[in-house]
């Protein structure tokens, strides 16, 4: 069998200042499947979760679903969200310097053009209203390699000190 | 303001300390019943093996995971919490001949995948039977088959080194056209 190191850094964003968005564009095609891995607060009470929208090129508003396993700390829940524009993390971090979340957001098979794009996400927050974990499962109706990343806020931005880091996993 | 910082592919920054290697991939050309990823070799601490997947029977099931062609005995279980979009649930199936995991229906639509992220620790360790731990999904969307989003964990009780893992289908049927299988290790 081969063996090759791989999980490899492709782009990284440190927020100096609160920002609403952050795109990954011009995604290279020579990985198997995407990781992001953030560490997020929002600035503001109004917070609502964060967007994931995906494309080649510009990204798509619309074909994306997805369904969730939540767990609050004292009930396990499940949802669904059907024909949406984007997917949504809607576990919620915190709104200070104390409350970042954790997220692990893994789209599978990004490049492959014969199959619809499946995403599995964990979050993890531990101080704050939004303390819990979740997992999700999104789908993107979308048979285009994906070259083109954003994650936003509405109403609001993310916190300075916000981290966003995107990996590579590329299989032999 | 609308702020985009800059995060762009030229800022590739070289590798994450080297430390997770590709051992080898099996992509589907044709529907296949069983995929065995053998002859793995031993220098790493842990395995994982992800992927996308689903089945050519028209129903959601249930693939087998099975390591170094261990079969019989009774010697895996495993737990599952698991939600469908209208509520959480958990099983449990305790000495079982195989770890199952979820795997969604081609009647969906062909080209709605399970996904899959599969962990085997300490696979090469002769102290310990071996646990796994999973996560898992399929949306479709609201159709017609179940999606479904699991967290699970596996145990075989064996202390002996994985050397092969073995994936089959519950209902005997195939893994679909262009289910991909991706097996790495962790140092």
């Amino acid at each position: 069998m081969a063996s090759a190191s791989t999980y490899t850094p492709i782009a990284t964003q440190t927020l100096a200042t609160g920002a609403s968005s952050v795109t990954f564009s011009s995604i290279p095609q020579t990985y198997t499947d995407l990781v992001i891995s953030m560490n997020v607060a929002g600035t503001n009470t109004s917070y609502t979760g964060i967007t994931i929208q995906a494309g080649n090129g510009s990204v798509l508003t619309s074909g994306y679903s997805q369904t969730a396993l939540s767990g609050s700390g004292s009930a396990a829940s499940s949802s669904r969200i059907t024909s949406n524009a984007n997917w949504n993390l809607n576990r919620v971090s915190g709104f200070s310097s104390d409350q970042f979340g954790a997220y692990i957001v893994n789209i599978m098979n990004y490049s492959n053009t014969s199959t619809y794009k499946t995403m599995l996400e964990r979050t993890n927050i531990t101080t704050g209203a939004g303390a819990g974990v979740e997992a999700i499962v999104g789908l993107l109706q979308s048979g285009s390699a994906i070259n083109i990343i954003t994650l936003s806020v509405s109403g609001m931005n993310f916190a300075s000190g916000s981290t966003f880091t995107l990996y590579g996993i590329a299989s032999a | 303001m609308s702020l985009i910082p800059g995060v762009i592919a030229s800022g590739i920054s070289g590798h994450l300390g080297g430390n997770y290697y590709s051992i080898a991939t099996q992509t589907l050309g044709s529907a296949t019943s069983t995929i065995t990823f053998s002859s793995i070799p031993s220098t790493y601490t842990h395995l994982q093996l992800r992927g996308i997947w689903q089945n050519t029977t028209s129903g959601n099931g249930y693939a087998a995971m099975t390591f170094n062609g261990v079969t019989t005995g009774n010697l895996y279980s495993g737990h599952v919490l698991y939600g469908n979009g209208s509520s959480a649930g958990s099983n449990t199936a305790d000495g079982q001949n195989a770890n199952l995991f979820f795997v969604g229906s081609s009647a969906q639509t062909s080209s709605m995948m399970t996904a899959g992220i599969i962990d085997i620790l300490d696979y090469t360790n002769t102290n310990k039977n071996k646990t796994v731990k999973i996560l898992y999904g399929y949306d479709t969307n609201g159709g017609t088959y179940t999606q479904e989003l699991g967290l699970a964990s596996g145990l075989f009780m064996s202390t002996n080194a994985i050397s092969s893992l073995t994936l089959s289908l519950t209902q005997g049927t195939n893994f679909a056209q262009y289910s991909s299988f991706a097996l790495y290790g962790v140092k």
